[in-house]
C-alpha cells in the first residue's frame, strides 16, 4: 500500500490521566493509563474498526487523534500534518477535515438550539456560509440523512433517538470532512433503528469516500462495517487484522475469548459453540499488571506472560498480534 | 401439565397529561416448571412493564392494571392482599433487575442486604444467615465470598453487583427467577459469565426463569421457548430453535435481518425497518406494526391479529402468511 492511501498515523499514542490528591497543595500521585501506546494507519475510505469493553480506552483514543484530549505523548499525521504540534487556528483548519459522531444523542445536541441551528454552527464557526446559504446547505444536509428538510426549525425533544442520531450525522458532515470518529454511535438505540444508522452510514461513505474510525463494544456490528478491526485491552491494541481473517482466525486469547463471549443469534449454533469464559474483571487502568497486561485472566498464560511484555508482530501478512504464544 | 406461571390477558396503561399510555395490550403467557422463557423486544414494547405488573411493582398511579389475570399455584396474584404478595414476592418468585449498579442500596453492607431477604423469609437468626449468604456469593462466583460480606455496593464492579443481585433474588430458591435485561449494562465477557451462572443455577435449583431482553443472542443461548413482543402484545411465541430456524411474523423477521452476524461475516446491506414503534396513547385497534410492514395488506389496517398457531408450538399474530406473501385463510 503506497503512502498516498494513508490519511491517518497514529504512533505511539500515550494519553494518561494524572490521579492527584490533596486540596490546596496537590500533588500527582499516579497515573490512569488510558491509553499507552498505539500505532496503526488508517487507510482513505477504509473503515478501521476499534473494539475493547468498557475503560479498555477506545474512546479516549478517538478523542486523542481529534486533540479533544491533548495526547501525553506520541504523534498522530493527518494529511501530513502532525495534529499534536498544531494549536490555534491552523488546528482549527484541520478540523473542518476531521468529525466526531457521538454515544448518545439525548445528550450530545444542545436542547436548546433548533435543529438548523446545531447542523448549521460548524458552517459559522469556520465562516462558510451564513443566512440564506447555511440554510440551504442544513436543508440538504437534512436531506441526505433521511429527515425531512422542514424540519430545521424543531427542537431535539421532538426527535426519536434514531432521528436525533441522525441529525449528529448531519452535523458531522456539514463541513465536508473526510474523516469522522463515530463514538459508539448505534449504542444507545434499538436493534431495529440501529441498522437504518448503519446503512445510512455506509451509504454516506460510498457518496462522499468518507473514512471511519469506529469505535463499537458490539463485535457482530464491527465485523459488518469495518475494513479492519483493531482490538483493544488495558490501554493497548492486542490484535489488528483485516475484517474476516480477525475473524476467523482470532489468534489472540483475549480476541478469541471476546468472540466467544458474543452470543449468535442462532440456537443450533449456540449449542455447537465452545466457549471461553474469562474469570474476573477487566483490572485498573490505574495498576496495569507487569508483564503482558492480559496475563491476570488468560486462559492460556505462562510464567514468561508475567514478566515480559509481549512484542508487537506481524503473524501473517497484515496480520498484527502482541501475545508470545500466537503462531500463525 | 398446569403452567407454573400463567398471564392471562394482561393490559396495563399509565396515566400521562391529557391521556394513557397502553403499554401492554393484552398478553398472554405460560411458564413451565424449570422453563427458561426468553422475551424479547425493543425499548418500550411492554416486556419490563408486564413482568413488573406480574410481580405487581408498578406505581399505582400513574399505572393501573386494568384487565387480567396472573395465576401462580391456583392464586390470582393481582388480586392477593399486599400482606400475601409480600411473602411470594421475593421468596417464591426472584427479580433481578437491569441495572447493577443503582439496584443495590448504596449506604448498607452486601452480606446485610442479603441477610435481611434471609430474615424476613426464611426465620433464620442472624448467624444462620450470614453463613447462608456467604455460601449465596459463593455459588454466584464471588472470590473469597465470606470476607466480603461487609464490603459495600461501590467496592465492586458491575458484574460483580449484577451477582450480588443474583444471589440475593436466589436467597430464599424461588421457583421462579424474572431477569430483567440483567447483562444489558455488562461487557460481553461478563455478560457471558453471568448466562452462563443464571444457566447453571437454573439446572442446578430446577427453577424457572423468565429472561427479558431486547438481545436476540443471549435468547438463542439461553431460552427454551421465546415470546417476541411489539406495541404491548405478544406477536409471536415457539420453541427457541423454531423461532430461528423459522421466524414467521414480520417483525420477528425484520429484528432478524438488522442484525449482523457474528459467524458468517456477510458484509450485505441490513434489512432495516423504516419508522419506529408507535407512541401507543391508544390501545391498537389494528396491527400495530402495520405502518413498518412489508406484507401490509388492508386487513392489517382494519382488525388487530390474534395470535394463531401456525406449526406445533408456535403462533404468530399476522394476518399475512409470510412465507407465501398471502392473506391467511
Amino acid at each position: 500500500m503506497t503512502d498516498n492511501n494513508v490519511l491517518l498515523t497514529v504512533e505511539k499514542l500515550v494519553k494518561h490521566f494524572p490521579i492527584k490528591k490533596g486540596t490546596f497543595f496537590t500533588k500527582t500521585i499516579g497515573a490512569v493509563r488510558a491509553v499507552d501506546g498505539l500505532s496503526f494507519v488508517i487507510h482513505r475510505g477504509e473503515t478501521f474498526g476499534l473494539v475493547g469493553e468498557s475503560g479498555c480506552g477506545k474512546s479516549t483514543t478517538g478523542r486523542a487523534i481529534l486533540q479533544l484530549h491533548r495526547p501525553t505523548s506520541g504523534s498522530v499525521i493527518f494529511d501530513g500534518a502532525n495534529l499534536v504540534q498544531l494549536k490555534g487556528e491552523d488546528l482549527r483548519k484541520m478540523r473542518r477535515k476531521m468529525q466526531m459522531i457521538f454515544q448518545d444523542p439525548y445528550s450530545s445536541l444542545n436542547p436548546r438550539l433548533a435543529v438548523g441551528d446545531i447542523i448549521g454552527e460548524p458552517l459559522v464557526i469556520h465562516n462558510l456560509a451564513t443566512g440564506k446559504q447555511a440554510q440551504e446547505r442544513v436543508e440538504e444536509l437534512l436531506q441526505l440523512v433521511g429527515l425531512d428538510p422542514r424540519f430545521s426549525d424543531r427542537y431535539p425533544h421532538e426527535f426519536s433517538g434514531g432521528q436525533r442520531q441522525r441529525i449528529g450525522v448531519a452535523r458531522a458532515l456539514a463541513l465536508n470532512p473526510s474523516f469522522i470518529v463515530c463514538d459508539e454511535p448505534i449504542a444507545a438505540l434499538d436493534v431495529s433503528i440501529q441498522a437504518q444508522v448503519v446503512n445510512l452510514l455506509e451509504d454516506l461513505q460510498s457518496k462522499f469516500n468518507l473514512t471511519y474510525l469506529f469505535i463499537a463494544h458490539d463485535l457482530s456490528m464491527v465485523r459488518h462495517i469495518s475494513d479492519r478491526i483493531a482490538v483493544m485491552y488495558l490501554g493497548i491494541i492486542v490484535e489488528l487484522a483485516g475484517s474476516d481473517d480477525l475473524f476467523d482466525d482470532p489468534l489472540h486469547p483475549y480476541t478469541k475469548a471476546l468472540m466467544s463471549a458474543v452470543p449468535v443469534a442462532d440456537p443450533s449454533v449456540e449449542e455447537r459453540r465452545q466457549r471461553i469464559i474469562l474469570e474476573g474483571d477487566v483490572p485498573s487502568p490505574a495498576h496495569v499488571p507487569p508483564g503482558c497486561r492480559f496475563h491476570t485472566r488468560c486462559p492460556v498464560a505462562v510464567e514468561q506472560c508475567k514478566v515480559d511484555v509481549p512484542t508487537w508482530r506481524e503473524v501473517r501478512p497484515e496480520h498484527f498480534v502482541a501475545c508470545h504464544l500466537a503462531t500463525a | 401439565m398446569e403452567p407454573l406461571l400463567d398471564v392471562k390477558d394482561l393490559k396495563v396503561r399509565f396515566k400521562v397529561k391529557g391521556g394513557y399510555v397502553h403499554a401492554v395490550n393484552g398478553v398472554s403467557l405460560k411458564l413451565n416448571e424449570s422453563e427458561a422463557l426468553g422475551v424479547v423486544g425493543e425499548s418500550g414494547c411492554g416486556k419490563s412493564v408486564s413482568m413488573m405488573s406480574v410481580m405487581r411493582l408498578i406505581d399505582i398511579p400513574p399505572g393501573e392494571i386494568t384487565h387480567g389475570e396472573v395465576l401462580y399455584g391456583g392464586r390470582d396474584l393481582l388480586k392477593l392482599p399486599d400482606s400475601e404478595m409480600r411473602k411470594i414476592r421475593g421468596k417464591e418468585i426472584g427479580m433481578v433487575f437491569q441495572d447493577p449498579m443503582t439496584s443495590l442500596n448504596p449506604v448498607h453492607k452486601i452480606g446485610n442486604q442479603i441477610m435481611e431477604v434471609l430474615q424476613l423469609h426464611m426465620t433464620m437468626n442472624k448467624q444462620q444467615a450470614r453463613a447462608r449468604t456467604a455460601e449465596l456469593l459463593g455459588m454466584v462466583g464471588i472470590p473469597r465470598a465470606a470476607e466480603r460480606l461487609d464490603d459495600y455496593p461501590h467496592q465492586f464492579s458491575g458484574g460483580m453487583r449484577q451477582r450480588v443481585m443474583i444471589a440475593m433474588a436466589l436467597a430464599c430458591v424461588p421457583q421462579v427467577l424474572i431477569a430483567d435485561e440483567p447483562t444489558t449494562a455488562l461487557d460481553v465477557t461478563i455478560q457471558a459469565q453471568i448466562v452462563e451462572l443464571v444457566k447453571r443455577l437454573q439446572a442446578e435449583l430446577g427453577m424457572a426463569v423468565i429472561w427479558i431482553t431486547h438481545d436476540l443472542g443471549v435468547v438463542a443461548r439461553m431460552a427454551h421457548r421465546v415470546a417476541v413482543m411489539y406495541a404491548g402484545q405478544i406477536v409471536e411465541e415457539a420453541p427457541s430453535k423454531e423461532l430461528f430456524s423459522n421466524p414467521n411474523h414480520p417483525y420477528t423477521l425484520g429484528l432478524m435481518g438488522s442484525l449482523p452476524r457474528l459467524d458468517t461475516g456477510s458484509r450485505e446491506r441490513l434489512v432495516s425497518i423504516e419508522g419506529r414503534p408507535p407512541a401507543l396513547l391508544r390501545a391498537p385497534q389494528s396491527c400495530a406494526f402495520a405502518p413498518r410492514c412489508k406484507f401490509v395488506i388492508d386487513r392489517c389496517r382494519k382488525e388487530n391479529p390474534l395470535l394463531i398457531p401456525v406449526e406445533v408450538n408456535h403462533w404468530s399474530a399476522c394476518w399475512v402468511d409470510v412465507k407465501t406473501g398471502r392473506p391467511r385463510a
